[in-house]
């Protein structure tokens, strides 16, 4: 791979991210420029078979039974043209009792006109923990469409993770399409955080299914928007079994032209499962942006502050 | 003259008149206390020298050195240096104590902001990378407000009820943060229906029924405080700042 190190340190630096992480044996990863692999590196109990279609690649990921990757997995899709189509299929398979974090960077610093389809069909096994950290770096022009859309099979006593974040550049359009099905004893989380502007368009579609007993779930999306963006977040949750528990927890703010809309659906099939629902919407609280302002900053800054405080990751 | 004065000020809200002809003025460098009980509209006169959104239609006039600030926004009153510490803080989630100290502090740096958090009492590493957010008790949010104002180092710094919430074993640490304000040249205005409070302070203001009543030094005003004011069914208002001088 030492022929496109530079492209690979290139998006390392794009992401803020050291790409001597790369050089670590223990460290697997997966390095995607449109639809050639750049590079790959395995490691023992981690299966990974990449062909490479017209527009973009086919993964098909397996993690045995009983493997527990210490280091996080890197994923790195990129497309540097300012357009064109990139499409991710994959396919992934994880076994029993094993565990996974995935690191997921996804970079279109130049996009004019880029497409970046994500189509994902997940299976946890028996007890497996699966985590999936989605980083996004778009161009600031605004020109990317992306549509992540995965199918996840979260089995009996799995954890399944995931968290959505555009840490750099303008929205453009991100359409997120999110359904997981959770069976007994199993933990489904998935968090949003996104904040656009000018005519960006944010679509969060997130459905959880708890069938089994004791599974829970936790839908979280914060989202931003300001001057004349646009949000639409769909958040559904479903229980029909005994002792299901799940929170839908959606809180967007509007500033300027901005328009958003949340539609929580909170399903109970089961007299024993219970799930509840909070929806904050609304502009940034006057009391928060008047402290602020009150200390100097200007009203866009203190908007500022207060929209990253809402969007930023938890502490552990 | 003061560094600021509030000249004739008649506010309503609602529809009902909550300042009434109030005069006030504030020495630079002083530490000052305007007393009064609950109601006295004491908040309402802090919202209203910072020009807090619903107050900023009222009569009279807001000088800060010798210049009408009464149509500046909020945030250019603080560009001039004018600050209030709110008595019940606003939370902000995800927020880190760092980011929100820092975003108003003079000196951005993260040794000078866990110096600030020192002397209002919190521990700087522990208190650093926590949330401005609910999972802070009422009392570290107000410390936390302190600091932050202890951060910008203001000319003018108002404090509502700056013990309120704060447990009595760190009560001296408020005071102390006070002292160091003024070591620094701030003009402090606590607002307070404390007695503790008031005994900080240089000179004091007594207020009910949305008037000054009475200024003066501060054993003047706790007696008068003390004897008259808390049961005073605002029959009897003393002719507004007539009695008494400055200390
Ligand atoms: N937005 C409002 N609309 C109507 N009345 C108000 C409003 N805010 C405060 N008041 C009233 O104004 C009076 C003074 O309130 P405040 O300034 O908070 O008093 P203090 O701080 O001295 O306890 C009280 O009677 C209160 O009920
Ligand atoms: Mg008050």
């Amino acid at each position: 791979m030492s022929a496109d190190l530079t492209t690979i340190n290139d998006l390392y630096e794009k992401i803020n991210s050291d790409p001597h992480e790369l050089d670590d044996p223990n460290v697997a990863h997966l390095v995607i420029d449109h639809n050639k692999v750049l590079g790959q590196h395995l490691v023992p109990g981690l299966h990974m078979e990449v062909d490479e279609l017209e527009d973009g690649i086919k993964a098909v990921m397996r993690l045995d039974d009983n493997t527990v990757l210490e280091k996080q997995v890197h994923l790195c899709f990129g497309m540097y043209p300012e357009k064109g189509v990139q499409r991710i299929v994959m396919d992934v398979t994880i076994g029993k009792n094993a565990r996974i974090s995935l690191l997921s960077h996804c970079v279109f610093p130049y996009a004019i006109d880029v497409q970046h389809i994500m189509h994902g069909q997940i299976r946890i096994g028996e007890n497996s923990e699966y985590s999936y950290f989605e980083r996004h770096v778009h161009s600031p022009k605004g020109g990317v469409k992306v549509y992540p859309n995965a199918k996840i099979e979260i089995g009996k006593g799995a954890t399944f993770k995931t968290e959505f974040e555009l840490i750099r550049g303008r929205v453009g359009l991100i359409d997120i399409d999110y359904e997981a099905t959770c069976h007994a004893e199993s933990i489904l989380e998935m968090n949003t955080r996104i904040s656009g502007k000018a005519d960006d368009v944010i679509k969060v579609k997130e459905i959880g299914h708890l069938v089994g007993e004791h599974a829970k779930g936790v839908l979280t999306s914060k989202i931003a928007v300001r001057e004349s963006a646009r949000a639409e977040v769909y958040n559904e949750l479903t229980a029909s079994a005994a002792y299901a528990r799940g929170h839908v927890d959606c809180s967007e703010i509007v500033q300027d032209n901005g328009i958003v809309s949340a539609i929580p659906i909170v399903k109970v099939e089961h007299p024993k499962a219970h799930i509840t629902h909070e929806a904050a919407i609304g502009s940034v609280d006057n009391k928060q942006l008047e402290t602020l302002m009150s200390r100097g900053l200007s009203e866009d800054d203190a908007v500022e502050l207060i929209i990253s405080g809402l969007l930023s990751r938890k502490k552990k | 003259m003061g560094v600021l004065e509030v000249k004739g000020l008649s506010l309503n809200l609602d529809g009902k008149s909550i300042l009434n002809r109030l005069n006030i003025d504030f020495w630079e460098g002083h530490v000052h206390a305007v007393v009064g009980p609950n109601g006295a509209g004491k908040s309402t006169l802090a919202s209203t020298i910072m020009g807090l959104s619903g107050y900023r239609d009222f009569e009279g006039d807001i000088i800060f050195k010798g210049e009408s600030i009464k149509e500046l926004d909020v945030n250019e009153r603080a560009k001039r240096r004018i600050t209030l510490a709110w008595q019940e803080p606003a939370r902000f989630e995800g927020l880190t104590i760092r980011d929100f100290i820092r975003s108003s502090a003079k000196d951005k740096s993260v040794d000078n902001i866990k110096n600030t958090l020192e002397e209002v009492g919190l521990d700087g590493d522990e208190y650093l990378m926590r949330a401005v957010d609910k999972t802070l008790s009422g009392g570290e949010r107000k410390k936390v407000e302190l600091a932050s104002i202890l951060a910008m180092e203001p000319e003018v710094a108002i404090l509502d009820e700056p013990d309120s919430g704060i447990d009595i074993e760190s009560i001296e640490r408020i005071f102390e943060a006070v002292k160091v304000l003024k070591s620094k040249g701030t003009t402090v205005i606590m607002i307070t229906h404390s007695l503790a409070v008031l005994n900080q302070a240089e000179h004091a203001f007594l207020m009910c029924n949305g008037t000054i009543v009475d200024k003066g030094v501060t054993d003047k005003i706790r007696n008068y405080f003390e004897d008259k004011c808390i049961p005073c069914p605002h029959k009897n208002i003393p002719r507004a700042a007539e009695t008494g001088g400055r200390a």
